[in-house]
């Protein structure tokens, strides 16, 4: 495992690109599907029209997706965190649906009784009880999204791809590992993480 | 008023007039309209035809958030915020109202102690650390926490055992006569009927039956159905003939 140790520092940089990339894709993908679930929850035909459409993106490989944008957009992150941010929208905006229409019916019911507005009960009811999870719905999503941003390594995006890509292209295979197994690494450190905060927020929100 | 796929209307032509500070229960089995009448008054249910006036007021033409903001509502099933603590339950209709903080903090300490339970104890629990009584004691000061005119309990004690029932019972009578506030009650025990109301409404299929006075009803029901109805319970009936024989000497 000679190429671990002399090329330390650059895994770390590879590492940090890899958590960039996920992250700014997962942001985008919550900044949209979260009105997106929050409308599912709601309308039940909108619903099923956004989740046909997103389960028929979420079932194109993400690589031909890939593929298509940099033939339109280029080389480099921005197709990659694209690519993400698109196949978290099924996972996420299901879940997000799924969370909020778990709501106990008795305390929408209260909540409407007391004289909320819908979008007070969105906010201070809905949204708080649905949280556990959404967060859930977030983890799965993050866990995917680390695996798929492998393929950045093969548009010059950078992260722990690149490592996998030129390990592959040489046939270096300790180049390989050395960014795979952060990889994985990674997901399963994202997975520990979000399962905590998940029991965190499962303790709050049922006091 | 009909919902959607029903073969008839669940409150059908029903005209009744409650007077303010009375308590009147809605006493009927279930599927009878009772819950949903009681809904017309804070417009949870929307009548499709006739109209609901409080006060002067027609609800339809008021603003449902503000309309319900004045009404205090009770279910069975409680609806407590299990995400909110004791207090910050009972504190939220003051605060859409955007009372002053202080306030708000003086009157769920008031509240707390008008349905039985220790402030200082209470308040800050959630509640599921709470037994079904308690919850419902929680439920009941959330729903008259800013002092609304009107009260509307939807079968509040009807998950809870007999014992308790009974002291929430006596309680909300204490509570009601302190506030002088109008009660709506649905109920489909006969007995907890008798024991609260000043008048009973009593529906059927939709259809209001009678309304008058508890020892009226019981004195000359209007019909066979109501005769059975209280009839179920032996003691009312012996309690039914004894006023009769009173009454006839």
């Amino acid at each position: 495992m000679s190429y671990l140790t002399t090329h330390l520092g650059e895994i770390g940089t590879l590492t940090l690109q890899h958590v960039a990339l996920v992250f700014s894709a997962l942001a985008i993908a919550l900044a949209i599907a979260l009105p997106l679930g929050i409308a599912a929850a709601r309308w039940r035909r909108f619903s099923s029209a956004i989740l046909a459409l997103l389960g028929i993106l979420y079932a194109i490989p993400s690589l031909a997706l890939l593929a298509v944008l940099v033939r339109y957009i280029g080389l480099g992150a921005a197709p990659v965190v694209i690519v993400l941010a698109i196949y978290a929208q099924f996972i996420l905006v299901r879940n997000i649906a799924a969370a909020l229409a778990g709501v106990s019916p008795a305390q929408i019911d209260a909540a409407v009784g007391v004289g909320m507005s819908s979008r007070q009960r969105l906010w201070r009811v809905e949204l708080p009880l649905a949280f556990p999870v959404i967060l859930g719905g977030v983890r799965l999503a993050t866990v995917a999204l680390i695996a798929i941003a492998t393929l950045g390594g093969y548009v010059g995006a950078g992260g722990l791809g690149a490592d996998i890509f030129f390990g592959l292209q040489r046939r270096y295979v300790e180049q390989t590992l050395a960014g795979s197994i952060p990889a994985a690494l990674l997901a399963i450190a994202a997975d520990a993480l979000f399962r905590a905060l998940e029991r965190l927020a499962v303790r709050r929100t049922t006091g | 008023m009909r919902y959607p796929g029903a073969d008839r209307n669940a409150v059908d032509g029903v005209t009744l007039e409650v007077p303010a500070g009375n308590f009147t229960v809605l006493l009927g089995p279930s599927g009878c309209g009772k819950s949903t009448l009681l809904r017309t008054v804070n417009r949870l249910v929307i009548p499709s035809a006739g109209a609901v006036f409080v006060g002067e007021r027609n609800v339809a033409e008021l603003e449902p958030t503000a309309l319900r903001r004045g009404i205090g509502y009770v279910i069975q099933a409680v609806g407590l915020f299990s995400h909110m603590t004791v207090a910050q339950n009972i504190a939220i209709v003051p605060e859409l109202l955007h009372w002053e903080r202080e306030r708000t903090r003086k009157r769920i300490d008031e509240l707390l102690e008008l349905v039985g339970l220790d402030a200082a104890r209470y308040s800050a629990r959630y509640p599921r650390q709470l037994s079904g009584g308690e919850q419902q004691r929680v439920g009941v000061a959330r729903a008259i926490a800013a002092e609304p005119g009107i009260l509307l309990m939807d079968e509040p004690f009807g998950a809870v055992d007999a014992i308790v029932r009974r002291a929430l019972q006596e309680e909300i009578l204490r509570i009601v006569r302190t506030l002088e506030t109008t009660v709506l009650f649905v109920t489909h025990d006969v007995e907890e009927a008798l024991r609260l109301a000043d008048r009973i409404a009593i529906l059927r299929e939709g259809k209001l039956v009678q309304y008058d006075t508890p020892d009226r009803i019981l004195a000359a029901p209007a019909s066979a159905y109501v005769r059975q109805l209280f009839a179920l319970e032996p003691d009312i009936e012996k309690f039914a003939t004894l006023r009769a024989k009173l009454e006839t000497q």
